[in-house]
């Protein structure tokens, strides 16, 4: 039933004895954690906009300089980025993979393939912190310019959420063998999901944080960024 | 359809053993809701007193030496800090959110209980560093509650030192502790209902908490963005705010940055924060309404709708609070015409509840006063809302005592109305007690009465240019004398009203250690809540099985039936009926 139908009931009215449809409703299997990792997303994708959206007005203010587009800026070589990309995707590989080994039940697959989806991860992360040197050994520290306060926050923030799913994680592998051969699957189906949205996140925070200053200049008219309204 | 029927009862039913995992480390969501209440009072009473401190200096200035400018504009900013967000926001929610929303829709608890627990005591967390810094050096910040850079951050700012510092790392903990206990009330709704409460089968009050619930969780993060950026701002010498600023003579390190960019933010959580609130209000006094006219509440789908409405416009508003800021001319039209489209949702709900006392049977009890008088202080703060939406209007008045008087009248007094409706309403479930009748109409009819002597004075200081946020009035030759005069009455009202407040305090102490116990059902009211086999409730709720519900929450005064009401989880094989006729017309 679409949630308008839902709202168009009449509650008032009675339903014959026996034949209220709220009472022969086949109930949906309860999955809560579902629902709260969706709303869960939400909350990270507003948060997230929300700073990108910061991002594009401040591009548009003199002093804004971007870090990519001329061989001279930091971030026209991309090489370490693309690097810590490969990782992150090999990351939301594996996890994919151990997903699909609990279903098979192959209990020893799943403990690698998590394994290595939470090396990848820590990987990923060390990866961008050599990036981070990167940047600042060029002369664009956290505080040096406006571009590079936004780079390293971002990324910062970025790799907060994946620690936090490192976290989560954790007592996934400390109970592998005590969960029911439904509960794993179940599990590991949300785990991928906060896994790759996190590496869609990556992705675009790659292209816009190494996006030359006539994107960001797009971008930021398409969201009505002017004088005026900064 | 998303009917999770008893999704709750693979839940272990025994209740924790140990005093302190029954009533400390608690995982019961009435529990919970109950230390949610009891921090959001006590904090709400720091920020009581502040009011009063503030209020001594106004109405007679310079006759208290303790109160000087600094401190001033600390209570000032403490007081509206505290009260929006660690007092309505948590009660509203945490406290009324966590006890209703698993008894109204049927479950034995939050899906989440172990996150729950961890929301209040992140809270409680919040609260502490919030309060710690009336005790650093420099003393909490002095900003406004509006924390608005670059000022904040900036020497010359009480507490712009560690005030400000833990004012953001409160409010970041705050977030992170609604966003935990958010999910559970969204998740709770959608997957834990019992069989036959289908959403339109839902009291009002689980749908102004479930829809403020999910502004919340949308509209926190812009608080969030803004904090974490404004610390960094301050910390390590960013300027994601901070403008070229000289100060004394010399250029500062900021420069580059957009202070109005912070102002957009925080208004992009600063208007829904208004619907956060007031959407649950709106729900519980619908209920109440109908409860105690005896009536069902006019317009039900509608108020539903409305809800929904109000919640997702309140995101294409919020630049009316910045008109004065300066903004291109379109803009201002266009928050202006969302500003006056939102009235019309508002407005829907407010002659529902009108028509809902229309010919009802209605009984002023204690609740029943607190849920009327809600309409008459939200119809005078909504209007003044509808005056301060135009920019033309809202220009000269922006920084007036009319604005205090508006917001404190829609966002201040009319929830706090609700809020002790609530109290009032569900006490006798929550403690088993009923609360004294004739202190609580005293403390109705002071806080009343009292209440429209301090707001309703301060339109009229408005409209004289008083200005809002000063310590002292200097060179303002342009506001009569008499303005003082009002000012020293409404500083009196603001102290009566503050006492009648301690009198609630005293009605709870004494109602339960000596109050009179309550039936099951004191209000005769048809929803889950009420159906317990115990009250107060036990851990799990409702017994060995869960309810079944096969009808509205609204089901008052149905011709034919003998009782005057109809519980949610009765069929109607069981409902006592006088006249079948009059019964079967009423389609029931």
């Amino acid at each position: 039933m679409s949630i308008f139908s839902k709202l168009t009931e009449k509650p008032w009215l009675a339903q014959p004895e026996g034949q209220d449809p709220a009472l022969q409703l086949t109930a949906d299997e309860a999955w809560p954690e579902r629902t709260a990792l969706k709303f869960l997303l939400a909350t990270i994708s507003v948060l997230f906009s929300l700073f990108v959206i910061t991002l594009l007005g401040r591009s548009q203010l003199p002093d804004f300089q971007v870090l990519a587009g001329e061989p001279w800026l930091p971030l026209s070589d991309r090489s370490g980025l693309w690097l810590s990309t490969g990782l992150l995707c090999g990351s939301s590989l594996m996890m994919q993979l151990a997903q699909w080994f609990s279903r098979q039940h192959l209990a020893k697959a799943v403990l690698g393939a998590l394994t290595a989806a939470v090396a990848l991860i820590l990987l990923f992360l060390f990866a961008q912190y050599r990036v981070w040197l990167q940047l600042a050994n060029a002369g664009f520290g956290f505080t040096d310019t406006a571009a590079s306060n936004y780079f390293y926050l971002l990324t910062a923030l970025h790799g907060v959420h994946l620690l936090g799913g490192v976290i989560a994680v954790l007592p996934v592998f400390l109970q592998l063998d005590k969960q029911s051969g439904q509960t794993l699957p179940r599990t590991l189906t949300l785990c991928c999901w906060y896994w790759h949205y996190l590496l869609l996140l990556w992705l675009l925070l790659f292209w816009l944080l190494t996006s030359p200053a006539q994107t960001l200049n797009t971008l930021a008219a398409l969201c009505g960024f002017g004088e005026a309204t900064l | 359809m998303t009917m999770s029927a008893g999704y709750g009862d693979t839940q272990q039913h025994d209740g924790p053993g140990s005093f302190w995992t029954r009533y400390v480390w608690s995982q019961d969501h009435k529990v919970i809701a109950i230390q949610y209440s009891l921090t959001a009072i006590f904090v709400g009473l720091v920020a009581l007193v502040l009011s009063a401190l503030m209020r001594l200096q106004l109405g007679f200035p310079g006759q208290f030496s303790f109160i000087d400018s600094t401190h001033y504009l600390q209570f000032v900013t403490m007081h509206g800090m505290i009260m929006v967000v660690y007092l309505l926001t948590a009660l509203l929610l945490g406290g009324f959110g966590n006890y209703l929303i698993p008894l109204m829709v049927g479950a034995r608890d939050m899906v989440f209980p172990f996150l729950n627990m961890l929301s209040y005591w992140t809270y409680l967390l919040s609260v502490l560093v919030l309060l710690a810094s009336f005790f650093v050096p420099g003393g909490p910040t002095g900003a406004g509650w509006t924390l608005y850079p670059p000022q904040a951050i900036l020497p010359g700012t009480p507490g712009s030192e560690a005030g400000i510092l833990l004012m953001l790392i409160s409010l970041a903990i705050f977030i992170v502790a609604f966003t935990m206990g958010g999910l559970n009330y969204v998740c709770t709704v959608l997957q834990a209902r019992t069989r036959g409460m289908t959403l339109m089968r839902m009291p009002l009050t689980v749908w102004g908490i479930f829809v403020a619930t999910i502004l919340g969780l949308l509209a926190f993060p812009a608080l969030l963005v803004s904090a974490v950026m404004m610390f960094l701002d301050k910390t390590v010498g960013t300027s994601f705010f901070m403008p070229v600023i000289i100060s004394l003579g010399e250029q500062l390190d900021y420069g580059g940055g957009s202070p109005i960019l912070f102002q957009h933010l925080f208004w992009f959580f600063g208007h829904p924060e208004v619907y956060i609130v007031a959407l649950p209000a709106f729900g519980i006094v619908s209920d109440i309404l109908a409860t105690h006219a005896r009536k069902n509440i006019f317009g039900y789908r509608m108020m539903v709708w409305a809800i929904v409405a109000i919640g997702g416009l309140s995101f294409v508003v919020w630049a009316h609070h910045m008109y004065v800021s300066g903004m291109n001319p379109y803009f201002g039209f266009f928050f202006a015409t969302t500003t006056l489209i939102i009235a019309v949702p508002t407005a829907l709900k407010v002659y529902n509840w009108v028509l809902t006392l229309w010919q009802g049977n209605i009984h002023l009890t204690v609740p029943m006063l607190f849920a009327i008088g809600f309409i008459f202080t939200f119809v005078h703060g909504g209007l003044t809302g509808l005056f301060l939406g135009n920019v033309v209007v809202d220009l000269p008045l922006s920084d007036t005592y009319f604005v205090v008087g508006h917001f404190h009248m829609v966002m201040g007094v009319s929830p706090v109305m609700v809020l002790f409706a609530a109290i009032y309403h569900w006490f006798p479930k929550v403690s088993g007690k009923l609360l004294h009748d004739g202190l609580g109409k005293l403390h109705f009819w002071g806080t009343f009465i009292g209440t429209y002597l301090v707001f309703l004075p301060m339109h009229y200081l408005g409209f004289l240019g008083v200005p809002r946020r000063y310590y002292a009035m200097a060179g303002t030759d342009f506001i009569p004398a008499s303005a003082q005069s009002l000012n020293s009455s409404i500083t009196v009202a603001a102290l009566v009203v503050a006492l009648m407040q301690l009198l609630f305090i005293a009605n709870l102490i004494i109602s339960l250690r000596w109050g009179k116990a309550a039936s099951a059902n004191p209000w005769h009211a048809t929803t889950l809540e009420w159906q317990t086999p115990q009250t107060p409730p036990a851990h799990g709720n409702f017994g060995p099985q869960l309810p079944t519900v096969y009808r509205w929450a609204y089901d008052y005064s149905v011709p034919g039936a003998r009782d005057d009401f109809i519980p949610q989880h009765l069929p109607d094989s069981a409902v006592a009926v006088d006249d079948a006729q009059a019964y079967a017309k009423a389609g029931k």
